[in-house]
């Protein structure tokens, strides 16, 4: 009996039929649908491609002509690397933050709030109510404003000026942020057992922030993995948000980022396989952030 | 139980903190949620409100007829309107549900095999999430070409259902919450693993599957097909709602009257997911 226990337990990690069953749709899938386009996508940024003639091959040509025969790509990787490092760690904590802030409501008030916050990514194309706010002449609501406090005299040019354009897609970008990575932490919030905190507050935590530190995020470090993935995917990712706050090409490509500079590599010029090339550079450095971000979170745990 | 409560109430927070923080949320939620009553105003607005010079945020003569307009421009397509709402909700129902469903199955077998070949698949799977699409476009075109599947109602359905993220979300929600001493206790009890993942797992990984639930729906409900949908009773009510109301100015009261509606039913989703999120009680008997 004890032998056979035993046996049992040494097999219950094994892959056995059941387990295949169940991630084998997954896996086939993921393979035809996800995994071979990104190794064709790959292959390709080896090679001169239009899309009407054959692929040929080029070698490294397309990634050395990203840094010695593209005068955009240096201005696109320094937006880029501005907006990733500004918006991915606030857009980080604070999605974090209000799902904590939240976390100690009743149901219906956490359902109303979570719904505000998340009602900019429901909606898709929230982003235009900024181009509302942030209008160049003097009707714009913070131009009128400014005005009527006399703060200024002539109406600013915010979505037009090199100096301000930028961190108006930093704003906008957070205020949207609250995506995917907002949701699983208040799912995973949901999740921590209360008794936890009761231990606590009897151990002697006393204040939130003490609470925060010393059980919800140790608990909560595998949703913190997941959610830093998604703001390190998102903020090295910005595009959209960008080409429709300050249109494409930008006031001296003062908003100018990796993914718009593809898009328009790619879809004006028909050059697919350099386009490729900066969509692999794209992912080394989405790439490497994931590794850094992962080694910071294994050692707050220590 | 009770006077434990009160306690650890008393301790841990202070009415100032409270007030501030209530303050915050209600002032933050108030700033995100002014698009959508942006959109809702102005698809109240009639056409000279709209054109208003300079704009105006609220409405001020609020009329229906942006919406009474709709069936009238539906009326004017070759294929009936209903066809492309029924194309829509069977679309985003099979999505999510299979999405969800394959992705959970996926991401138990990540977080209980210990086999290299799984590791080194999930470790792929998270790398994969950091792949922009834009790139492929033209390789997923060739797939679907070679599959047979172009102007088929598998082009939309095939390549939504692996989640990637779904996957990487689950198995991190499972890893937080799933106490392993439990899973080995089911399988020494005798229970396979299909049992195990549908009485033990599912029930536990609740709260992911709904946030996964309605982050699908959403993606699926807008779905608009890219050069592989041809034939127009397979196209989807976004993108029909995108050409009729894409005929411009004098129609852009009925394209935000049009936006509202298609908006209802991601967020009737999202409000009934989420409310579901947050009852479900963490599982103190399960814990150790």
């Amino acid at each position: 009996m004890l032998t056979q226990n035993k046996q049992k337990r040494s097999r219950l990690h094994r892959m056995d039929a059941a387990m295949s069953i169940m991630v084998s749709p997954f896996l086939i899938l993921f393979a035809v649908f996800t995994l071979l386009p990104i190794v064709v996508s790959v292959v390709l940024s080896f090679t001169r491609y239009d899309m009407i003639n054959m692929p040929e091959f080029l070698g490294l040509d397309n990634y050395a002509r990203m840094f010695y025969g593209d005068v955009n790509f240096p201005t696109a990787l320094k937006n880029t690397l501005l907006l990733a490092v500004v918006t991915g760690p606030l857009g980080f904590l604070l999605s974090f933050m209000l799902a904590f802030l939240i976390s100690e409501y009743s149901r219906g008030v956490r359902t109303v709030l979570s719904f505000l916050f998340y009602s900019p990514a429901l909606m898709g194309n929230a982003y235009f109510i900024w181009q509302i706010l942030f209008s160049g002449d003097s009707y714009g609501y913070i131009n009128s404003l400014l005005i009527s406090m006399n703060i200024i005299v002539e109406p600013i040019q915010w979505l037009r000026t090199e100096s301000t354009a930028i961190w108006i897609v930093v704003i906008v970008q957070l205020w949207m942020g609250m995506g995917i990575s907002f949701l699983s932490n208040v799912a995973g919030l949901q999740n921590i057992d209360k008794q936890l905190y009761e231990a606590a507050a009897i151990d002697g935590i006393r204040n939130r922030w003490a609470e925060l530190w010393y059980i919800t995020i140790p608990v909560m470090k595998d949703i913190l993995l997941f959610s830093s993935v998604m703001q390190i995917q998102s903020a090295f990712s910005i595009g959209a948000v960008a080409t429709a706050l300050t249109g494409f090409p930008s006031v001296n490509n003062s908003t100018l980022t990796i993914l718009t500079h593809m898009q328009d590599v790619g879809t004006m010029r028909f050059e697919l396989g350099y386009a490729s090339a900066i969509s692999v550079v794209l992912f080394v450095m989405m790439a490497f952030s994931r590794i850094l971000v992962g080694k910071l979170l294994n050692m707050s745990g220590k | 139980m009770r006077s434990s409560k009160q306690r650890y109430q008393r301790f841990t927070r202070s009415t100032f903190g409270n007030i501030m923080i209530a303050l915050i949320l209600i002032g933050a939620g108030l700033f995100t949620i002014l698009p959508l009553i942006y959109s809702i105003s102005t698809s109240l607005k009639p056409l000279d409100e709209i054109l208003a010079f300079p704009p105006r945020f609220f409405v001020t003569r609020p009329t229906g007829q942006n919406y009474a307009a709709l069936p009238g421009l539906l009326n004017s397509l070759r294929v009936s309107a209903e066809r492309y709402f029924i194309n829509s909700i069977m679309l985003s129902v099979v999505i999510t549900i299979g999405h969800v469903f394959i992705a959970a199955m996926a991401a138990y077998v990540f977080t209980q095999s210990k086999s290299r070949f799984m590791k080194i698949a999930f470790t792929i799977v998270q790398f994969t999430i950091l792949f922009n699409g834009y790139t492929l476009a033209i390789p997923q075109y060739m797939i679907f070409s070679g599959m047979k599947i172009i102007d088929t109602y598998l082009v939309y359905i095939l390549p939504a259902l692996p989640s990637t993220i779904g996957v990487f979300l689950i198995k991190q929600f499972m890893d937080a919450s799933l106490p392993p001493a439990l899973i080995e206790a089911a399988k020494i009890d005798g229970a396979g693993n299909f049992r195990i993942f549908f009485t033990v797992v599912m029930p536990i990984a609740k709260p992911a599957l709904l946030t996964l639930a309605l982050f699908a729906f959403r993606d699926a409900w807008a779905l608009v097909p890219s050069g592989t949908i041809f034939r127009d009773e397979l196209r989807t009510l976004p993108q029909v709602m995108g050409q009729i109301t894409g005929g411009g100015i004098a129609r852009s009261g009925s394209a935000m009257a049009a936006t509202v509606l298609l908006m209802i039913p991601p967020i009737a989703v999202y409000l009934l997911c989420q409310s579901n999120v947050l009852e479900t009680m963490s599982n103190a008997g399960i814990k150790e």
